[in-house]
């Protein structure tokens, strides 16, 4: 049998979707694939559009490469659209001039944004969003604006206010309905989410129906409304919802429906049998999906139904509609809305909880019987999304009392979360991705035993990610149920994990190594759990790291308070505490760096490292370093690194506080501290944020009304954007936050644990850390402080103790019984300045000596 | 054996801190010793570390890896056995041992 020449029309989410499946199949060998985009590009995350605006980088949002497509025989034409369907030939025409035939045709086209027809809607700087270039206009537009006008209250115009917003411009949302969401949520919800985003800044004006756009007086337009006011814009984004792209199927004779969509079956195919239509340009049973789950349902489908007819098995696969069910994150605000979120079944109860203090909005609607959910909305907190949507989606008998599912849980109430225990093998887990419990739990069988393994092996998380909650307490179960022990001991030595050990070590009293070792271990140790007792020895009592009990315990760098090079050498970072260096320090660095003949360079931590120093002239250079006053910079140690600061309101036009005042204090107050991993932080003195606070594992930055504090930010191999934490703080409040953070922290943490990774292992998440560390929920905030304080009251420069000590200082030469030093460090000139000699320039040097 | 060994006197054993290692020189050839906590034994093995490639493995922690003493390198983690001198993670890399012994307090290589 020749091979089947099936050509996608958009190279969209669904349509790559579509490819991906079909190439998954076992029968890829059987097709010739083509594929035609309108879009310059190949397919792309949608979904994560607004994210461009975060990093500028559209190659992140890819979904698949060229290469990709070119390596598995894809044939891809960019920038093509297909502008004619001949289906008696069998064949399509492209903007472009391509003829080509197929034998089985899919039409992915996807959506347009809908451009309400306002007189003046086609002037400069109106804008719709929905491509990487809708994006790359407005952000050039931006540029020269002051305000923004979003046209469109639903889910997509809320994300594009806060772009809006985020790019710095005055966001305004214009809604038709009296309120925000109108699809989603009710009033009550609606009434609670304009409230928050007006708190954000962000101007909501509902029942707003535009007449004209036409010029403005302040800025580039001016909207006048149909009650006679008007609003001034540089810049106006519509997002008035969508319409499916259905005209290439209208023009070539396939059925569309009275309001557009190509009509399709439960097995995606049109009026044609030999074309398929999927995703949001398709109309099933008179509905079409505005989602990316659905989609992908109909993708796999499509795929399925051509690979079954080839093979013959006949299997039937069907759509059978999808939940439109959703959670997101709108401007910081948590929104969610499951199934029958207006209660308009008939006979249909309602329950509803609103905290106004807190800002928290839920309704529930219940059957008539009071035995089933039917709908939910969840406003300000959406963590019962999951629940309460197996609830619904699996029929599952609601308990006596229905509102205990959206009651807060106080003190001894009973859980009445559902426990994943109760879901039936069929619930859908991971809508994105179509994922079951059963699947999970079959990912599992084949040998999955982590929540990483299950997301690489199914897929599930990967998506939006409103499943992960979920999954997670899924795969917990799951590993319990299978009675597997996950062996989470420090090493052979330790049947305890670091936490354990941590409590040991406090509550025992315990000063040494060697004494755990005989209290609760086993052997001599290794290097894993030597460092690591090491650090919580440190973390807990703050002895000299090099005292003879703890000296065995330090790692390659720890051990010489230095960071050891490739060739042996070693680098040294004093401290320069917020970045801030006088000029006599900067000449003393120099001449220290002259005299040892020292690489010097700028860190990426705003120091300077001087590079190439040998064992014995380490105690020589920190002589000099420390009698001109200055500190270790602990580059070496697992401990607080730096505290970036930007210049701060004493200089910049507009820092609206002392950054790097409050930068040198903090890390004079931090200094010194041993922690399960590096610590960094950052003070940034405004919103411009030239320091990247919202990187560091604390990043805190000035406010009109005092300081907002993030955390658990990474760079690193695994950057991970810190979250905020607490708003407009005083200094007093700051600090006391960041006392009890970082000793919960080190009390909590795994080996080598960032904070960034730590925290996305905590149970409880966001809501948890605030409860633990501002509400104080476990009593603990007095002790944490109390530790940090000594912690603080303790700190001495490694190296001016060691300088004191003249047996320490034994141990910094090459050889115990020599003067000699090593001759296989060897270095060439670059630059000006030195660097370690290859092996080539090495043998020839030696060579030449001898 | 009937040659005599050539015993050369090194440091001290209180010269190296328990646990640790230091680096000597021994007849042109660098020489990492590592002592024991609290205890007499002491070690000699090559200082090269062939993996890093650089004359460092004096300076590296002391591990046992179910029951094998070995040294973690500073550079790259390889561990070399305190015994053999085989690297556990590439068998085809091995440093050399050497042997020594204690005299009144005195450590002393054969090198
Ligand atoms: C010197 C410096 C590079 C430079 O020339 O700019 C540097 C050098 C090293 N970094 Fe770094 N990092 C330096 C800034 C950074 C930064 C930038 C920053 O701090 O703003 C980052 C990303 C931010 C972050 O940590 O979140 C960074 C992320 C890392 C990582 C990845 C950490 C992670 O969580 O993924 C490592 C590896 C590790 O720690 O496990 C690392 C490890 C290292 C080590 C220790 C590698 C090693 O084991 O030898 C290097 C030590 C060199 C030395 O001898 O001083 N370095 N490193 C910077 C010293 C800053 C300072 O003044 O102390
Ligand atoms: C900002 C934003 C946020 C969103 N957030 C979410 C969310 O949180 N959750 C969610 O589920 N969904 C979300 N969506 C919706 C989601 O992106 C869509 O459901 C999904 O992209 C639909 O995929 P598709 O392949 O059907 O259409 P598309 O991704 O639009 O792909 C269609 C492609 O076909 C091309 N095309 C059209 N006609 C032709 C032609 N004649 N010839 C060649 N090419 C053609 C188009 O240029 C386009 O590239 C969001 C959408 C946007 C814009
Ligand atoms: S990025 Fe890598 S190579 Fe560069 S300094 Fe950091 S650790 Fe060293
Ligand atoms: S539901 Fe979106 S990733 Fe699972």
């Amino acid at each position: 049998m020749s091979k089947q020449r099936v050509v996608v029309v958009g190279n969209g989410m669904v349509g790559h979707k579509y490819i991906e499946t079909l190439l998954e199949s076992d029968l890829r060998d059987q097709f010739e694939i083509t594929t035609f985009s309108e879009e310059p590009r190949v397919a792309y995350d949608r979904v994560h559009l607004s994210s461009y605006f975060e990093n500028g980088d559209a190659d992140s949002l890819a979904l698949t490469t060229l290469a990709f497509y070119q390596d598995n025989g894809v044939k891809v034409h960019l920038g093509d659209k297909v502008v004619g369907i001949d289906l008696e030939a069998k064949q399509l025409t492209s903007e472009k001039g391509e003829t080509i035939g197929y034998d089985k045709l899919v039409l992915a086209t996807g959506s347009y944004p809908f451009v309400p027809p306002i007189e003046g809607n086609d002037r400069d700087n109106c804008f719709v969003y929905r491509t990487i270039e809708d994006l790359e206009a407005m952000t050039a537009a931006a540029k020269d604006a002051k305000v923004g006008v979003v046209v469109g209250g639903g889910l997509l115009g809320l994300e594009a206010a806060k772009a809006v917003k985020d790019m710095g411009l005055q966001a305004h949302v214009v809604e038709f309905a009296p309120r925000l969401m109108a699809v989603q949520v009710d009033e009550g919800g609606g009434a609670l989410l304009q409230s928050k985003i007006e708190e954000l800044g962000v101007g909501v004006h509902t029942s707003k129906a535009t007449s004209k756009i036409v010029a403005g007086e302040d800025c580039l337009h001016r909207m006048e409304f149909a009650d006679g006011e008007h609003l001034e814009t540089d810049m106006i984004l519509f997002s008035a919802g969508i319409r499916p792209q259905d005209e290439l199927a209208r023009s070539s004779g396939l059925t569309v429906g009275p309001r557009g969509g190509i009509e399709i079956n439960n097995q995606c195919l049109t009026s044609d049998p030999d074309v398929y239509a999927i995703g949001e340009c398709a109309l099933w049973n008179n509905r079409i999906f505005g989602l990316v789950a659905p989609g992908y349902q109909m993708a796999k489908i499509a795929a399925g139904h051509l690979v079954e007819e080839i093979a013959q098995s006949g299997e039937l696969h069907s759509f059978t509609g999808a939940d439109m069910s959703t959670k997101l994150k709108l401007m910081g605000v948590d929104v969610a809305s499951i199934g029958d979120a207006h209660g308009t079944t008939p006979g249909a109860n309602v329950y509803t909880y609103f905290d106004q203090p807190s800002q928290v909005y839920k309704k529930i609607v219940v059957d008539d019987k009071n035995e089933k959910l039917l709908g939910a909305v969840l406003i300000g907190d959406a963590e019962d999304y999951g629940t309460l949507l197996q609830y619904m989606l699996n029929g599952i008998h609601l308990p006596e009392f229905p509102d205990t599912l959206i009651l807060p849980q106080r003190g001894d109430d009973t859980q009445t979360g559902l426990g994943v225990a109760a879901l039936p093998e069929t619930a859908q887990i991971c809508s994105c991705h179509d994922v079951s419990k059963g699947d999970i739990r079959a990912a599992m069988d084949a040998g999955c035993c982590s929540v990483g393994d299950v997301k690489t092996e199914t897929k599930a998380a990967t998506g939006c990610g409103g499943c992960a909650a979920l999954l997670t307490n899924l795969v917990n179960h799951e590993l319990e149920e299978r009675g597997v022990e996950v062996n989470h001991d420090l090493c052979e030595h330790f049947p305890y994990t670091r936490q354990e050990i941590y409590h040991l070590v406090r509550v025992g009293n315990i000063k040494s190594f060697a004494e755990l070792l005989e209290k609760h271990g086993t052997g001599h140790g290794c290097e894993i759990c030597k460092p690591a007792v090491g650090s919580i020895m440190a973390s807990c009592w703050n002895e000299y790291v090099l005292k003879d009990e703890h000296i065995g315990l330090q790692d390659t760098n720890d051990i010489y308070l230095g960071n050891m090079q490739k060739d042996g050498t070693y680098s040294i970072v004093p401290r320069v505490a917020g970045g801030e260096i006088t000029a006599d320090k900067l000449i003393v660095l120099g001449e220290v760096a002259k005299e040892y003949g020292l690489y010097t360079k700028i860190t990426g931590g705003q120091r300077i490292d001087l590079f190439g120093a040998q064992l014995h002239e380490l105690p020589l250079i920190w002589k000099q370093l420390v009698d001109a006053g200055f500190e270790t910079g602990h580059a070496y140690g697992k401990s607080l690194r730096t505290v970036k600061s930007c210049v701060g309101s004493t200089w910049c036009r507009y820092g609206v506080d002392d950054s790097v005042g409050l930068a040198i204090e903090v890390e004079d107050r931090y200094k010194g501290l041993r922690s399960p991993h590096k610590i960094k932080f950052a003070v940034s003195g405004c919103t411009r944020e030239c320091a990247e606070a919202q990187c560091k594992d604390v990043g805190i930055i000035a406010t009109e009304n005092g300081w907002n504090m993030y955390v658990c930010g990474n760079g690193g191999m695994k950057p991970r954007h810190a979250d905020l934490f607490a708003t407009d703080l005083d200094k007093a409040t700051l600090i006391k936050y960041i006392d009890r953070f970082l000793m919960f922290y080190i009390r909590t943490a795994d080996r080598l644990q960032r904070t960034s990774v730590w925290f996305d292992n905590l149970e409880g998440g966001m809501d948890y850390l605030k409860d633990v560390i501002i509400n104080d929920s476990l009593g603990l905030g007095e002790e944490l402080e109390a530790e940090m304080a000594s912690n603080i009251d303790t700190y001495q420069c490694e190296w001016a103790t060691t300088l004191e000590d003249p047996e320490k200082l034994k141990r910094f030469s090459h050889f115990i019984n020599s003067d000699a030093t090593d001759s296989e460090v060897v270095f060439v000139e670059e630059r000006g300045q030195i660097r370690p000699a290859n092996e080539t320039e090495k043998s020839e040097l030696i060579a030449k000596a001898s | 054996m009937t040659q005599a060994t050539n015993w050369t006197p090194v440091c001290a054993l209180t010269d190296i801190a328990p646990n640790t290692g230091v680096c000597a020189l021994v007849n042109g050839q660098q020489v990492a010793l590592f002592r024991l906590a609290d205890s007499e034994a002491v070690y000699a093995i090559g200082n090269y570390d062939p993996a890093g490639k650089a004359n460092v493995l004096s300076r590296g922690l002391i591990a046992d890896l179910d029951g094998v003493l070995s040294v973690a390198s500073p550079l790259y983690k390889q561990h070399y056995c305190l015994k053999s001198g085989n690297c556990q993670e590439d068998e085809t890399l091995s440093v050399p041992t050497y042997e020594v012994r204690l005299n009144e307090g005195q450590i002393e290589v054969a090198a």
